[in-house]
């Protein structure tokens, strides 16, 4: 198999990332989109290090580390998100501009 | 005579003293304090007089003496304003007729302001004018006389409005004040522009002392076409025209007999009034010989105010006005005195002693007229010639003493004016026979329109009265009769001993024909007027004044000058450029200001929109931005 | 240590007793101690520099000293006065002294208000001792930034507006001004910030002056409420409360005046020789256009703004005619027009305080109900029209002959039309006194109103005697700045 195919898995995912943080007014839906794109980035980097550096590790911990502060990242965000539910009651995005002002 | 320095302080210290503390003093007290210090001043300024015309002459003229001068201000290399005293014949002359008068009026004060409220604010103020017209007289440098000048200015204003609750006063106040303020602008000017060429404020210096030189080659210097020194001299003699009210400046006078009578007699008749004569006077030397031309427009406002006023003091029925256009009358003869002369000998100057001499017994009777009427007005508690008439048997001392000061002013033998109005009619004749008869024909009228105000009030027909009027007590009828008996024997002064403007001896003559011609004209109007008004009823006046109704309407309106000044100040300055300035500072520089700041409130709520809070948008930006980047970035490479 | 740096030291003092004092009293205590403190340091300080003088001292600048304090960037606390500074300090401590007395009576937030007065006070104080042009910036800006609460939080009618008017139209001129010092700083190739030594150098490229000289004056000038940038001064001085009307007017705006003749003039001759015009026509209207707004408004403090902007702009007129007579007559006037003001805004104050409107329609016979406040708004009037005996006289003559003996026909001219300004003057003077202090009194509520109190009388008292004294004896006033602003002069003076 070779680096191509990887590649183009992973810009689907990207760009599939990047649609749904543009087009979904949900906000639980950006935040899975974001995760795409970030998973997009950590697939990149170990496909990577497989191709151009076998013998190095690098890459490999670099996108476990990724993971790791994602998932805190997801959890703070998911926090928010239920926070602010709270308060407006809505998940639009668009509707969530009180803290504007 | 160190002692000289007295004259001043005196008053000074009294207005003080009597300003910060008179309110503590029983008013009587205040009076007393004020009268007594006025009376040494008058000793001492006899005492200086009689000293300095006793001292023996050099090369024939009486010498110039400073006994005091201090350095008060000094303004660049050569400029410096000096406070101090200066004797010569004429200040010392002057100085005897203000302290005269002012003792007289001090005295007579006592009895006409009795029971004012604010009697002592009433001396206070009356000393703080003594010290500033004597201050003014004594001057040694024309910059003094400026300070001196303003000082007397707002004494002025301080008395006409002393009854400060009426409206008339406070508008009178405050007319006097503008006018002459207006004036004094033109004074200040002429002085800047003497002292630029002269570089000397001094009299000495700028007469025939170290800046003559000077002097001599700025004449040659001119300005739009006139002569520096004739443009100084001229607006100087602005400044001299708006204290001495002569047309059109003359507005001020008339209104501010709103102030108590005695005021109008120091201050409106015998004193201030008159000190622009005297700056003329001051300045003489230098009119004669660097603007001559100037002297000639002062013959000729001269002349035309006499006239002028003295045809509206024909049909007003307010006494003291009648007195107050008398009295700018009067001073257009002084002025046309000074105007007429044509050299400084005893010929050509004869004008200058005459207005001199003119002053001093000017001073003189109008001071007891305006003090006579003063004595009228507290009987009867009005101004009106309407609410006397048949007074002289009230009033014996009143009537006496008024009498002799109308036929003083009316030019008839042996009485103080006549001889002084006689040199004027003279030096007017040898000028040219045209301002002769013209001062001669004002002279009648003069003659006339005094003894209207004589029978009106004396004689014709007796108003009702609530009270029946009465003689004033001896504080008011002595000084009546001190001004009286020197009305009487002021004329018989050898003048031309003490003054002549090159200070040489001259000794007066009547001019035969003069003499007779004016007396004559002064019988005549006399007669008129005896015939006009001396019955209970008038009919002929009334029968002119219905058949010449324009102009009888006119004179008493004043010719509307009034009327015109209004429009100007009302209508033009205020209306047409404060109001106009005031809206563009508020609407246009403001406005341009708030134009800015509302223009940046604007942008930057345009701005704001960049930060919307949604995050959508700000990730369409970013991606927007990115594409843009990389774009250049394929683009360049 | 330096006499001079009590001035600042005093002030600093006064904000930390203020910082921890109780109530009321120990606050009134605080005020009177330093401002009594700040009046007799003045005092002593002339004393001082005059009897230096009078032994035969004729360095520029007396009681020099040099701190530094930021040496990498040559910013120094340099210490140093000479006449016009004194003249400064003088008029600083008697304003800041009356003005305690003029807000005895404030009620409200006591402590912060004079907090806020004594950083005023310190700004105002340090920016006349300094001759270092970063520290002179830096007093100019401590005292700007007070102001603005001052007169935000302390002041009536529009504050709000008015407070943030004059705050950034004065901070917008500091923004222009401090670009101006940069320039003259680099420009010099100076090693230090002191105005004596860029002077002395001389070095500033024409072409540089001619770009920093307008900045720089502007800069100042918008302070000295220079047309058409003083709009801020009706609007602020009517909205401020009275202590800082009267601050404000008689010495902040002073700091304009001040630091256009020291800064902008001295350092940069040649510019201000050629460029000089443009001011000199823009001060002119400042001059005749003031007094003409004055005549027709209503509220007593416009008057007396519009009045200031006419006066400050003689100031400013007088600096430009480049000579001694006419900059001695300049800082006689900046002396004579802060006492003046200040007396009238105390006196506004104490009649707001009573009637509760500033209106002069509404005003009528208050000669009757309050005879002394009165009396000594009369004379502070006559004062203001230039009557002889009273500072204002000696201040416009001086400039007035000052001015026209300038050789140049232009500024003869133009002397003349500024000269017209002292008849408008008294035009609405005696328009406002005749209208409100004399006559009947029209409103029945006003006749339960009080004189003044004590230390109301205190305050127009002190003011009165320092208005009279410079006007009845000019002459050691005159002769003490004459000599100061000799060197500036004859630096201006083209070779």
């Amino acid at each position: 198999m070779g680096v191509e195919l990887y590649l183009v898995i992973s810009t689907i995912m990207l760009c599939a990332g990047i649609y749904g943080f543009l087009m979904r007014k949900n906000t639980l839906a950006m935040l899975i989109s974001v995760e795409l794109i970030l998973n997009a980035a950590d697939i990149n980097f170990a496909v990577f290090n497989k191709f151009l550096f076998p013998n190095q590790l690098e890459g490999h911990f670099f996108t476990l580390f990724a993971i790791g502060i994602v998932a805190a990242e997801t959890a703070i965000a998911i926090a928010i998100i239920i926070n602010v539910y709270r308060n407006v009651q809505s998940l639009d995005v668009d509707k969530i501009d009180k803290m504007k002002h | 005579m160190e002692y000289t320095i007295l004259i001043l302080l005196l008053p000074a210290i009294m207005f003080i003293f009597l300003g910060l503390a008179g309110h503590k003093l029983k008013p009587k007290i205040a009076g007393i304090f004020g009268t007594i210090s006025l009376g040494i001043v008058t000793l001492l300024s006899l005492t200086t007089a009689w000293e300095y015309f006793t001292s023996p002459r050099v090369n024939g003229v009486f010498e110039k003496i400073i006994p005091f001068n201090i350095e008060w201000l000094r303004l660049g290399e050569f400029l410096h304003i000096d406070i101090g005293i200066l004797l010569d014949p004429i200040s010392v002359i002057m100085l005897v007729v203000i302290s005269l008068v002012s003792f007289m009026v001090h005295l007579y004060s006592m009895g006409y302001m009795h029971g004012e409220k604010g009697f002592q604010r009433y001396y206070a103020f009356l000393s703080l004018f003594t010290f500033s017209m004597l201050g003014l007289v004594v001057a040694t440098n024309i910059f003094q006389t400026y300070i001196f000048w303003e000082l007397v200015g707002v004494s002025s204003y301080l008395l006409i409005g002393f009854y400060y609750t009426k409206p008339s006063a406070i508008a009178a106040s405050k007319k006097a004040f503008i006018v002459t303020r207006f004036a004094d602008l033109g004074f200040l000017i002429g002085i800047l522009v003497l002292s630029f060429y002269g570089q000397t404020f001094g009299f000495i210096d700028l007469m025939g002392g170290s800046s003559d030189l000077v002097l001599q080659g700025a004449a040659q210097k001119s300005f739009l076409g006139i002569g520096v020194l004739s443009w100084a001299l001229g607006l100087m003699f602005i400044g001299a025209a708006g204290k001495s009210a002569m047309f059109p400046l003359h507005i001020w006078l008339p209104d501010a007999m709103e102030g108590p009578t005695p005021v109008s007699a120091l201050i409106h008749a015998a004193t201030m009034v008159v000190a622009g004569v005297y700056l003329v006077a001051r300045m003489f030397p230098l009119y004669i010989v660097y603007a001559p031309g100037v002297l000639e427009i002062i013959a000729c406002v001269g002349a035309f105010t006499a006239l002028f006023a003295a045809i509206i003091a024909c049909v007003q029925t307010d006494i003291k006005r009648v007195l107050a256009f008398s009295t700018i009358s009067q001073i257009g003869f002084m002025m046309v005195a000074l105007g007429v002369s044509t050299s400084m000998d005893a010929h050509g100057g004869l004008g200058y002693m005459a207005s001199m001499f003119h002053l001093f017994t000017h001073a003189m009777f109008k001071a007891l007229l305006f003090l006579g009427a003063g004595s009228i007005i507290h009987a009867v508690h009005s101004n009106e010639m309407k609410d006397m008439g048949g007074l002289r048997k009230h009033m014996p001392i009143t009537h006496i003493t008024f009498l002799i000061a109308c036929l003083a002013i009316a030019g008839i033998p042996p009485f103080s004016g006549f001889f002084s109005k006689d040199e004027i009619l003279a030096a007017a004749f040898k000028f040219s026979p045209m301002m002769g008869w013209v001062m001669t024909v004002i002279a009648g009228i003069t003659a006339f329109y005094m003894f209207r105000l004589y029978y009106n009030i004396f004689w014709a027909k007796e108003a009702k009265h609530e009270h029946k009027p009465h003689e004033s007590g001896y504080s008011m009828t002595v000084p009546l009769m001190v001004l009286a008996l020197i009305t009487c024997v002021a004329g018989f002064i050898p003048f031309g001993h003490f003054i002549t403007a090159n200070g040489l001896v001259y000794d007066l003559h009547l001019e035969t024909s003069v003499a007779l011609l004016s007396v004559g004209v002064a019988i005549i109007s006399i007669l008129i007027a005896t015939i006009f008004y001396r019955k209970e009823t008038q009919p002929i006046p009334e029968m002119l004044a219905s058949k010449l109704k324009f102009i009888h309407k006119s004179a008493y309106k004043r010719f509307y000058i009034d009327e015109i000044y209004q429009f100007i100040t009302h209508k033009v300055i205020f209306a047409c450029i404060s109001t106009p300035i005031a809206w563009f500072d508020r609407h246009i520089v403001d406005g341009f200001m708030n134009l800015m700041a509302s223009a940046t409130q604007k942008l930057s709520y345009l701005i704001r929109n960049f930060q919307s809070g949604r995050v959508q948008q700000y990730a369409y930006v970013f991606l927007l931005g990115i594409v843009v980047i990389v774009g250049l970035i394929l683009l360049i490479l | 240590m330096n006499i001079l740096l009590f001035f600042v030291i005093i002030p600093i003092l006064m904000i930390f007793f203020l910082w921890i004092s109780k109530n009321r009293n120990q606050i009134r205590g605080i005020m009177v101690a330093g401002s009594s403190l700040l009046l007799i340091l003045a005092g002593i300080l002339t004393y001082l520099y005059l009897t230096q003088r009078a032994a035969g001292d004729t360095a520029e600048m007396l009681f020099r000293s040099d701190y530094s304090w930021y040496s990498s960037l040559n910013i120094k606390l340099s210490l140093g006065v000479d006449g016009i500074s004194v003249a400064m300090l003088i008029l600083s401590s008697i304003i800041v002294f009356t003005g305690t007395f003029a807000s005895w009576q404030l009620e409200n937030q006591t402590k912060e208000f004079f907090l806020w007065f004594c950083l005023l006070s310190l700004g105002v104080f340090g920016f006349f001792i300094t001759i270092d042009l970063f520290t002179m910036f830096m007093f100019y800006e401590i005292a700007l930034i007070p102001m603005y609460l001052l007169i935000g939080v302390w002041g009536s009618g529009k504050k709000e507006y008015a407070a943030m008017k004059l705050t950034l139209m004065l901070m917008g001129a500091s923004a222009i001004l401090i670009a101006g010092i940069l320039g003259i700083y680099f420009a010099s190739g100076a090693t230090s910030m002191n105005i004596l030594e860029i002077a002395k150098a001389g070095n500033i490229p024409h072409d540089a002056q001619l770009i920093f000289f307008p900045m720089t004056f502007l800069g100042f000038g918008v302070l000295g409420a220079l047309f058409p940038f003083h709009t801020w001064s009706p609007d602020g001085h009517a909205s401020a409360p009275t202590a800082v009307s009267m601050l404000h007017a008689g010495v902040l705006m002073k700091l304009g005046g001040y630091g256009c003749f020291r800064v902008a003039m001295y350092l940069m001759p040649q510019a201000a020789n050629e460029l000089g015009w443009i001011f000199l026509i823009l001060t002119s209207i400042s001059v005749i256009y003031g007094a003409f707004s004055a005549i027709v408004q209503t509220d007593l403090k416009y008057i007396n703004a519009y009045s200031s902007v006419s006066h400050c702009g003689l100031v400013l007129f007088a600096i430009l005619m480049m000579n001694q007579t006419a900059a001695t007559g300049a800082v006689i006037q900046m002396l004579s027009h802060g006492l003046m003001t200040a007396l009238f805004f105390a006196l506004i104050g104490m009649i707001y305080g009573r009637t509760h409107t500033r209106d002069i329609r509404e005003l009528s016979g208050l000669m009757k109900i309050m005879p002394f406040l009165s009396v000594c708004y009369v004379i502070a009037g006559l004062a203001n029209l230039g009557l002889p005996g009273f500072s204002g006289f000696v201040a416009e003559m001086t400039i007035f002959v000052g001015s026209f003996q300038h050789t140049d026909i232009f500024h003869r001219v133009i002397t003349i039309i500024a000269t017209t300004s002292i008849v408008i003057t008294a035009v609405y003077i005696l328009r406002l006194i005749g209208r409100s202090f004399y006559g009947e009194v029209k409103n029945p509520e006003h006749l339960k109103l009080t004189d003044a109190t004590w230390d109301e009388r205190l305050s127009a008292i002190v003011l009165i005697i320092a208005i009279v004294a410079l006007g009845i004896a000019p002459l050691w006033m005159n002769n003490m700045i004459g000599d100061s602003v000799l060197p500036i002069v004859k630096a201006l003076v083209i070779k």
